[in-house]
Formats: structure tokens, C-alpha cells, sequence
């Protein structure tokens, strides 16, 4: 889901306590500023199993600094994720690795004798099968964004936050 | 040429522009700049309490009876943590508290600087809103919010902690003409079609029920509840937060629902095709066994809160908006369809309701041994004192008691921990209530393991002129975990005898705080001692009434079990369905 949340000290701590009071696992979590001066966009992808997830969000919005809350599922939203992974590459193998990976999403930031450091952006899915396959010549080291999202079509999250003082 | 001002001096203006009138409190050196601006408020009336946690449920007490925010003061770290309890509290009861703590200096915050703790931090879960503010500037804007926040849609307590070389810079004075919080919607109303949606369910309905919680006294909402339950006919539930919402001499009233609460009331929610939740939210305390609670009710529920909605029962109609319009839109829809012909028939459902309250009313046995019966003291003293006088309790047995054997007549009369289960609230909730309705008398009905957690406030009360009166419904005991431990635990009373039949002597204790102390162990005695208390009116009194030690509850649901099985006495259940 996505939250507009004002962006002042203490925010991430109110929402990441709430989601662990009601025992929701996080599964990635991801902030950053906006458009808006002072509001600060979260991408929190938690996984549900029974819980209900309309409860949480509304428990969510009754937090002050909360601004407007959306859910999107995999469908509706444009998800993305970012890794920079280190590859411990012998010699022989280096050009059957770089070849393995998809230009579209992948290229080559450092280089070294015994290593590749790749970086990627793509889908949650296109990063589990790249990591899959790299995994295969030996992951040395791994770091991993939390996915952000973005509603597709004309919709604004921002709208919300015009119109919210009428709701 | 601007004012320059403190910070110090910044808050208390704050709090006078804000209407402050009365604040609970103990100084200690991280709020020191503010109490010196305070002594000179000729607005506000500063009461220094005995302990931090007697501030927050006086200023809990005050803003239950006065309708008004109640405000607590309290220093950094232990001052604040002290206040940690009456916060959760006032969260949990939805009671509009405002809490104004001293921090360190905000060089110092995070060193673990003396008396610091990050009361922001640990308040998070229990506050609806907190701030810390090292600012002098933003000190206004956020009082102004903690008001706002505290009083508005559902309310609740807020806190607002100001790092002491905040209050002792110089800044300017201002003040927010408007409150802008984006994030921040309680002004919220049900859509016509919601209305007619749950008239339409009302009208359809065979066994309709009001559960009625506390939310309907908070929005103010009695009398449009009164016209409601007039024109319906339909019978009411009172819960434990809720008591007085309906007058309890109101034929369709059945009393209290729940793990305590009448065979009527209970049955009638368990039996019902339509509950109409007004103000309340399911608590376990209500509902017993979730999965077995009222199945075969449809639900219209109605809360200003849009988390209550569905977070223990599904709904089939949500009212999401404040309850005194909403319900007065529910009349007004009602009265419509009744012009228009329709017509609700209750006969049959007031019939079987009807033989569950004559069959199975409210009662005790006296004590075989002859010693006084605690459930006869709250009785007499809800009749002697009267519907005008405001009762508090602390947690147990006795507010149970209070809860099912005082009559009720009134909205606000009737406050207690219900939520939280806070041992120890009675006394400074009474007090903070007497400094809001000095010509009610204030009743704190308080167990003798609750009046030893708070007892100190006596003497706040005789140095301010607050004259409280005290029940202590002495039993000796830890009276309700020993009432389980007699049904759950074989009999085996670990750690639940208090000894206070002999330690400490409550009349000599309350002399000692400079208060009336009586004592009654006989039933003659209860009536000429609680009218000898009703005329001593210049310090608080506290009577001991030495009563039986193994008197219990009942009815019970026991914890965890469906309300279909609640036990008029041990081993007594009460007979449900006579279909005629």
C-alpha cells in the first residue's frame, strides 16, 4: 500500500508500531519525499495471510500524521525494486554472466578481477528470477530496496490529500 | 513592538487561551520554567496532587463530569512515565485528557541524560496524538492541536512534551486561529442511503436490541437515544461505559450487558436478529466467545470511529458519523416510514424478554454468618446518595457491584476504568470530579486493594478543600481475582489476602489525611453511617464498610465461554428458550 504521511521525525516509528502491534508482518518498506513539500511517501508491502487488511488501513488513517492511504494490488499498481549485488566471478565465467543477464533491467556498475557488482531495477518478480539465476554463480553480497509503487492511469494519490479536508 | 515571552510563559497563555480552567500536578526540574508562570495565572488553578498517576485520572475524572479536556502536568522521566497508566487508561475509555510533560534540554535528549525517557516514544501506542516540541515558537500550535485532537471525533488523551530550554528561551506570542491537520478527519457523516439502510433493517426486525456503549454519552447523544428508544420501543442494553446513557427506571432498559451483566441484557443480545450498536465496540467483556456472540444478529453499527467498524463484528449497515446527528437522522427516517404506514412489532420479542427479567432480576443472598453484604452497602448508598451525585470506582468486585446495583439516571454520573481495568482509579478520578461539580456530592465506591494503590490523594483533597466521600468495600482481599480463584482455582487463594480487615486501619488512616473516617460492620449501621457521611461536607470521608469476604458476582459469563452459558450463581444457569 501506499501512505502520504507528514514528513516530520517520529512517523516511520508510529506506523512501523502499529503494523507490529497488530502483527502484521512488514515485508518491505520503502520512504522517500514527494511532490509535496513536507510529505513523505511510504510503500509498505505486507503479506496477508488472514488478517484483514481494511482494519489496519484504517487504524493506519486514524494516525494524525497520516495523510491518505491507498491500496494497491499487484494488478493496479507499477512496482518496482532496486538491488546492487556483488558476484564472485572467476575468469571463465565472466562473460557467460554477463550475458545471462537482461539489459533490459540489469547493468555493470563496478568490475574487478573476482567481481561484478550488478544493479538492477525491475519488478518484484523480475528480481527474484535474476537473483535466482545469479545465484548460480555465487551471490557474495546482496542489498535490496523496498518496492515502491505508483497506481496506473490518470489517478493522483495527491488528489486525495486536496480533497481529504471535505471528507 | 512584540512581547517577548518565555516558553514557560508561552504554555500557560497556551492553556489559558485554550480554556484551560483546572490542572493536576507535581514540578520537578524539567518543567520547573512553567510553574513559575503558573503561580501567577489568576485562570488557572493548579492542584499538586500526591503522585503523577492521581494527576492523569484526575484530570480523566474532570473531563468526565465536566465535558470539558482534562490537563495533567508532569516532569521528565519518572513524572511522565508515572503518567503512563491514566494515559493508556483515558485511550482505552476514550476520554479527552491533555498531558503536558517537561523533557531535558534538547542538547541532552538521547544521553540518557538524568530523569530522561522518551515519554513520545513509549506513549505512542496509548495517546491518540503526542508531540515533542524544543521549538518555543511551535509551543502554541501544539497545545492548540493537543485540544483539538483530545476533544474532536473519538476523543482521547494526547501529550505534549516541551524540552526545558524550550520553555526558557524567549520567543513571541501567537496563537493558531485555525487548526489545519490534513491528516486528520473527525467530522465525518453517514450517507442517506446508510440511514435508510438501517431503518429499513429496524423496521424489518423481530428481536431488535440498542446495545448502547459509552461513545453515546461522549457525543452527547443521550436524549436523541431517549426519542429513540421512545419510538421504537425497542429494548436497550446499557454497557459498562455507557451506564446512565438511559435512565435505568426506563421500562425499555435491561440493564448492563455482559461477562456481569443481567440474564436480560445478555440474553437479549445473544437471542437478537438485529443489533444496533450505538457508541460501542464489541468489547470481550460483552461479547464472551466472539464466534458464538448474538449469531443470529444482523448488525447496524454506529461510531465516529471508522476502525471500530468490523474489527470485531462484521456489520451490515455502518453509521460512521457522531452520534447525536446520526441518530436524530435515524428518528427522522423512522418517523417517515412510520407516517408512511409501516409499523414494528415487538410483542413477542418484549414477551420472552420480559419473563428473562422478571424470571432472573438482579439480587444476592446475604452472607450466612450474619456479616455485612457488600452488594446491600452499594445498594443503600446508591439510594441515600441519589441520582445527583457522580460515583467513580476503581476495578473489581465493587465496581461491578456499583455498575448493577446504583441506579443510574443520568449521563456522567457514572465513572470508572472500564477498558483498561485500572485498580486505583476511584479516588482521584472522584477528586478531579469534584473540582468540576463542586455542589454534586462525589462518591468514590473503591475496593481495599484499589483505595491502597491512590489513597494519598486524601490529602490532596483536605489541603484543596475537595471533600470526596469514600465506600471502601473492605473484603479483605483481592476480591475479584479471589472470586476466580474460588471458581478456577480450586480454592486456592495465592496471594489475594490483603489483611486490610486489620492493616492499615482506614478510619485512622483517614484521620490522618485529615479526613472523616467511619467505620460499619452491620447492615443496621450502613444507613445512619452513609447519611452521617452525607452530612459532612467541610473534608473528604472515608467509611469502612467491613464486609463478608467471599460474596461474588454474579451472573457470570466466565472468560472465554459463549454468553448463552452465564451462570446466574455457581453452578446455576438460567433457562433460555420457553417458545409459547
Amino acid at each position: 500500500m501506499s501512505v502520504l504521511v507528514e514528513d516530520k521525525p517520529g512517523v516511520l516509528a508510529r506506523v512501523a508500531g502499529l503494523f507490529a502491534r497488530r502483527g502484521f508482518n512488514v515485508e518491505s518498506l520503502a520512504v522517500g519525499p514527494t511532490e509535496i513539500p513536507e510529505v513523505s511517501r511510504m510503500t509498505i508491502v505486507v503479506n496477508l495471510e488472514d488478517q484483514p487488511l481494511a482494519q489496519v488501513i484504517q487504524q493506519l488513517d486514524k494516525l494524525i500524521d497520516v495523510i491518505a492511504i491507498e491500496e494497491l494490488s499487484v494488478q493496479a499498481g507499477i512496482e518496482r525494486e532496486l538491488i546492487l549485488v556483488k558476484i564472485q566471478v572467476k575468469e571463465r565465467d565472466r562473460t557467460a554472466l554477463k550475458q545471462s543477464i537482461n539489459p533490459n533491467i540489469c547493468r555493470v556498475v563496478d568490475e574487478s578481477d573476482s567481481m561484478l557488482t550488478i544493479e538492477a531495477a525491475a519488478t518484484p518478480f523480475e528480481i527474484k528470477q535474476l537473483l535466482s539465476r545469479l545465484s548460480e554463480f555465487g551471490v557474495a553480497e546482496l542489498v535490496q530496496s523496498g518496492v515502491v509503487a505508483i497506481g496506473r492511469g490518470p489517478a493522483a494519490l495527491n488528489e486525495k490529500l486536496r480533497t481529504g479536508a471535505e471528507n | 513592538m512584540t512581547e517577548k515571552l518565555t516558553g514557560a510563559q508561552v504554555l500557560i497563555r497556551s492553556l489559558e487561551q485554550a480554556q484551560a480552567e483546572v490542572v493536576f500536578g507535581i514540578p520537578g526540574g524539567a518543567i520547573l520554567p512553567a510553574y513559575d508562570p503558573l503561580m501567577d495565572s489568576s485562570k488557572l488553578r493548579h492542584i499538586l496532587v500526591r503522585h503523577e498517576q492521581a494527576a492523569g485520572h484526575a484530570a480523566s475524572g474532570y473531563a468526565w463530569a465536566s465535558g470539558r479536556v482534562g490537563v495533567c502536568m508532569a516532569t521528565s522521566g519518572p513524572g511522565a512515565t508515572n503518567l503512563v497508566t491514566p494515559l493508556a487508561d483515558a485511550h482505552m475509555d476514550s476520554i479527552p485528557v491533555v498531558a503536558i510533560t517537561g523533557q531535558v534540554p534538547s542538547p541532552a535528549i538521547g544521553t540518557d541524560a538524568f530523569q530522561e525517557a522518551d515519554i513520545r516514544g513509549i506513549t505512542f501506542p496509548i495517546t491518540k496524538h503526542n508531540y515533542l516540541v524544543t521549538d518555543p515558537h511551535e509551543i502554541p500550535r501544539a497545545v492548540a492541536e493537543a485540544f483539538y485532537i483530545a476533544s474532536t471525533g473519538r476523543p482521547g488523551p494526547v501529550l505534549v512534551d516541551i524540552s526545558k530550554d524550550a520553555l526558557q528561551a524567549e520567543t513571541t506570542w501567537w496563537w493558531p486561529t485555525e487548526i489545519k491537520l490534513r491528516g486528520y478527519r473527525p467530522h465525518r457523516s453517514a450517507s442517506d442511503q446508510a440511514v435508510a439502510d438501517a431503518v429499513e433493517l429496524i423496521l424489518s426486525a423481530k428481536k431488535p436490541v440498542l446495545y448502547v456503549g459509552g461513545g453515546i454519552i461522549k457525543a452527547s447523544a443521550t436524549n436523541e437515544l431517549l426519542e429513540m428508544a421512545n419510538l421504537t420501543g425497542i429494548p436497550v442494553v446499557t454497557t459498562l461505559m455507557a451506564r446512565g446513557a438511559v435512565p435505568d427506571s426506563h421500562p425499555s432498559h435491561l440493564g448492563m450487558p455482559g461477562m456481569h451483566g443481567t440474564v436480560a441484557a445478555v440474553g437479549a443480545l445473544q437471542q437478537s436478529d438485529l443489533l444496533i450498536a450505538l457508541g460501542a465496540r464489541f468489547d470481550d467483556r460483552v461479547t464472551g466467545k466472539l464466534s458464538t456472540f448474538a449469531p443470529n444478529a444482523k448488525v447496524i453499527h454506529l461510531d465516529i470511529d471508522p476502525a471500530e467498524i468490523g474489527k470485531n463484528r462484521a456489520a451490515d449497515v455502518a453509521l460512521v458519523g457522531d452520534a447525536k446527528q446520526t441518530i436524530s437522522r435515524l428518528n427522522a427516517e423512522f418517523s417517515k416510514q412510520l407516517k408512511n404506514g409501516r409499523t414494528i412489532d415487538q410483542a413477542a420479542w418484549w414477551q420472552s424478554l420480559n419473563r428473562l427479567r422478571d424470571t432472573y432480576p438482579l439480587g444476592y443472598d446475604d452472607p450466612h454468618d450474619g456479616s455485612l453484604s457488600p452488594q446491600y452497602v452499594i445498594q443503600r448508598l446508591g439510594e441515600l446518595a441519589g441520582p445527583d451525585a457522580i460515583y467513580t470506582a476503581g476495578v473489581g468486585q465493587h465496581q461491578m457491584w456499583a455498575a448493577q446495583f446504583i441506579k443510574y439516571e443520568r449521563p456522567n454520573t457514572w465513572l470508572n476504568s472500564g477498558g483498561l481495568g485500572t485498580m486505583g482509579y476511584a479516588v482521584p478520578a472522584a477528586m478531579g470530579a469534584k473540582v468540576a461539580k463542586p455542589n454534586n456530592p462525589v462518591w468514590a465506591i473503591d475496593g481495599d486493594g484499589c483505595f491502597q494503590m491512590t489513597n494519598q490523594e486524601l490529602a490532596t483533597c483536605t489541603i484543596n478543600e475537595i471533600p470526596i466521600k469514600v465506600a471502601v468495600i473492605n473484603n479483605n482481599s483481592l476480591g475479584m481475582v479471589r472470586q476466580w480463584q474460588t471458581l478456577f482455582y480450586n480454592e486456592r487463594y495465592s496471594q489475594t489476602d490483603l489483611h486490610s480487615h486489620s492493616f492499615p486501619d482506614f478510619v485512622k488512616l483517614a484521620e490522618a489525611y485529615g479526613a472523616y473516617g467511619l467505620r460499619c460492620d452491620s447492615a443496621e449501621q450502613v444507613d445512619g453511617t452513609i447519611e452521617k457521611a452525607m452530612a459532612m461536607d467541610d473534608a473528604p470521608v472515608v467509611i469502612d464498610f467491613m464486609v463478608h469476604q467471599d460474596a461474588m458476582v454474579w451472573p457470570m459469563v466466565a472468560a472465554g465461554t459463549s454468553n448463552s452459558d452465564i451462570k446466574v450463581a455457581r453452578d446455576m444457569a438460567p433457562v433460555w428458550d420457553r417458545e409459547d
